[in-house]
């Protein structure tokens, strides 16, 4: 790291990264590819359906990718310092200390005979020598900052004893807990009803922005991230082919996918006319044909798009993976 | 909690009384003791006197009211051979068979889940692969001939260890024991490892199933995740998770090695309640044999109630599915 704050490196800056999952029917590539970077109290928003490779990129940064996964390529910058040249016991010492998840479904992230206190307690004492009784201090305080009310009580509960609302500010609590200079939030709303989520985002953004925590929100849900993300990035098939300002990509997309899934926003459809939609589904990543992933169910596909498209600039900070790229109108 | 316990304790009272009948008038339909104890050459005069002394000439509810009367005071009968309450001649077997039993346990446990655990987490490696090519052998093999077998390996042809009986005792409390001594150890180590191998292959199965399962549950990636030591996840997160499907069936099959150790103590002429039963079912011995079902009855209805609570004390989603009622 440079002293002087202008030449800092970003906070995270994946280059070419991919990862594949290496099963008995081939070769899965799941994350191919992908570069991004996220600068100290950004916030981005990766986007795509299931199945783009959005969970598997999150979990590469962290180094957690279960078997028969293996990242093959690609650098994991975290300020500055390559993640895949670390030994596992380092990368240990990363997690959940600088670098933080939360998952998708709050009902199965918190063991379900362990006590609140127990899981709380372990996420500190596994980075730092302190006694019980300070490690307990500070879950009482990490479950205060998410809003969680009777916090000294609610340290003694089991998980069965709260609610998937709440169950979620436990675990963004945990990821909190040791103040990560990123977190990476895998769709930590979409099990939650819309009220809980609207509150779970507010508060995440108004920590994040207090505490200069970079974050990464993995999403398909582009209305989330359209007032939370200061950039985007598109996932298909294990590629990103749309990156950019938040406003950039959602009022002016290049890549057909990103127009379809804006078209497909049910609020932007008139009352009484078919919901917009993709045609077709996401292909099978394993053994994936050549040329563009989302030629078959692309209006705009033509002769160049059984050739694998590289990477363009159309427009100045708006990379775009795509042969014949929209000319950037709002849809 | 306490609900709980009194409510499984009232259970557990109609449970032993239902027991007690079907008991004693099942074994009143088998066979007719008098002909194993009275002379063949005998007169009529002589059965009639045996009869009469044994009470056999009542009717069967008499006997029954007269069984449930003495039974409430912990007199279970004289034995029709021995001459001597049914009740002492069982615990006097007791110590024998539950030390027998616990060393079987404790072998069962000790090694299984390590076994198990390993071979769960580590499905394709060779030694995973010889674990459970091992827990079916230990299924499937039957009991006597692996036990003949131990003892033709290392009584007879090695002669490390002592192929019967229970060794140099030592008294605790009043109660023999073997464990204490060398020589009770050496005598005590081939019959508990024969009596355990059936447990131990059902423990590595069991947790090598449990381990399979929780290893791949977000909870257990999430804990990877906050940065903790994979020994604290496996220790920790895993193994309290996996302890509550090893802890009940153990429980129930801990009944099973005492209740029915009978092959075990046999091939090994250990002297426990196993033998005991068997010569008095073959002498027709209902007192012992009653006494015998019995306390196999208490025995299973006590070690539920124990498992359930250890149960609710691993898993707090059974404690609070009960305040609630």
């Amino acid at each position: 790291m440079t002293a002087a704050g202008a030449a800092a490196p970003p906070t995270l800056a994946v280059e070419g990264l991919s990862t594949h999952f290496f099963t008995k029917a081939g070769v899965v590539r799941a994350v191919e590819d992908v570069s991004f970077t996220v600068d100290k109290g950004e916030v981005l928003g990766l986007v795509g359906e299931s199945g783009s490779g959005k969970t598997v990129t999150g979990f590469s940064v962290l180094g957690l990718v279960d078997h028969p996964g293996r990242t093959v390529a690609g650098r994991i910058l975290f300020r500055g310092e390559d993640l895949l040249a670390k030994s596992a016991a380092q990368w240990q010492q990363i997690r959940g200390s600088r670098i933080a998840m939360i998952f998708q479904d709050p009902m199965m992230t918190l063991n379900p005979v362990l006590r609140i206190d127990t899981q709380m307690i372990e996420a500190v004492q596994a980075h730092e020598k302190v006694s019980r009784e300070e490690a307990r201090q500070r879950a009482r305080d990490a479950l205060a900052q998410v809003g969680i009310p009777a916090a000294e009580e609610r340290l003694k509960a089991y998980p069965h004893q709260f609610s998937g609302g709440m169950r979620q500010r436990v675990a963004i609590a945990i990821a909190l807990i040791n103040k990560p200079d990123l977190i990476i939030a895998d769709e930590p709303t979409t099990a939650l009803d819309v009220t809980i989520q609207a509150q779970i985002l507010f508060e995440v953004q108004e920590l994040c922005r207090k505490t200069g925590t970079a974050l990464i929100w993995i999403t398909h849900d582009l209305t989330v991230v359209a007032g939370l993300a200061d950039k985007i990035c598109v996932m298909y098939a294990g590629k990103i082919v749309e990156a950019g300002p938040i406003d950039g990509v959602l009022d002016h997309p290049a890549h057909p996918y990103s127009l379809g899934l804006i078209g497909s926003v049910p609020s932007r459809n008139k009352r009484g006319v078919p919901l917009a939609q993709i045609p077709g589904t996401t292909p099978s990543l394993l053994n994936l044909p050549p040329g563009c992933a989302f030629r078959d169910r692309c209006a705009s596909a033509g002769e160049a798009c059984g050739q694998e498209p590289d990477i363009t600039l159309p427009l100045p900070d708006r990379p775009v993976r795509c042969h014949y790229p929209h000319a950037g109108t709002a849809p | 909690m306490s609900v709980f316990i009194i409510r499984r304790l009232m259970q557990s009272v109609l449970v032993i009384a239902i027991m007690g009948a079907l008991v004693f008038f099942a074994v009143n339909v088998v066979g007719d003791p008098v002909d194993m104890l009275v002379n063949p050459e005998a007169d009529q005069a002589e059965v009639e006197r045996v009869l009469h002394a044994l009470g056999l000439d009542r009717p069967l509810h008499e006997q029954f009211w007269f069984f449930v009367k003495n039974a409430l005071r912990g007199d279970m009968g004289d034995s029709f051979i021995f001459g001597e309450p049914a009740l002492k001649l069982i615990v006097q077997r007791i110590p024998a068979t539950f030390e027998l039993a616990v060393a079987a346990l404790i072998m069962a446990v000790v090694v299984g889940i390590p076994c198990g655990v390993y071979a769960g987490l580590k499905p394709e490696a060779r030694t995973s692969k010889a674990i459970m090519a091992g827990s079916i052998l230990g299924f499937s093999l039957p009991t006597f001939w692996v036990g003949l077998m131990m003892i033709m390996v290392f009584a007879v042809m090695l002669g490390w260890l002592p192929s019967t009986g229970r060794g140099d005792t030592v008294q605790v409390m009043g109660i023999e024991v073997s464990f204490l001594t060398l020589d009770g150890l050496s005598h005590l180590v081939m019959p508990a490892l024969n009596l355990a191998l059936f447990k131990m292959s059902l423990v590595v199965r069991l947790a090598r199933a449990g381990t399979r399962e929780i290893v791949h549950q977000d909870y257990i990636k999430f804990a990877r995740a906050k940065g903790v030591s994979e020994g604290r996840i496996i220790l920790v997160h895993l193994m309290k998770n996996i302890l509550i499907p090893v802890v009940t069936v153990l429980g129930l099959e801990f009944g099973n090695l005492i209740a029915f150790s009978v092959v075990t103590e046999t091939v090994f002429a250990w002297p426990g309640m196993g033998k005991l039963i068997i010569d008095a079912i073959n002498n027709l011995d209902r007192p012992i044999v009653v006494a015998y079902l019995m306390i196999t009855v208490i025995l299973f209805v006590t070690i539920n109630l124990v498992v359930d609570i250890i149960y609710s004390l691993l898993d707090p989603r059974v404690r609070l599915g009960d305040l609630k009622r």
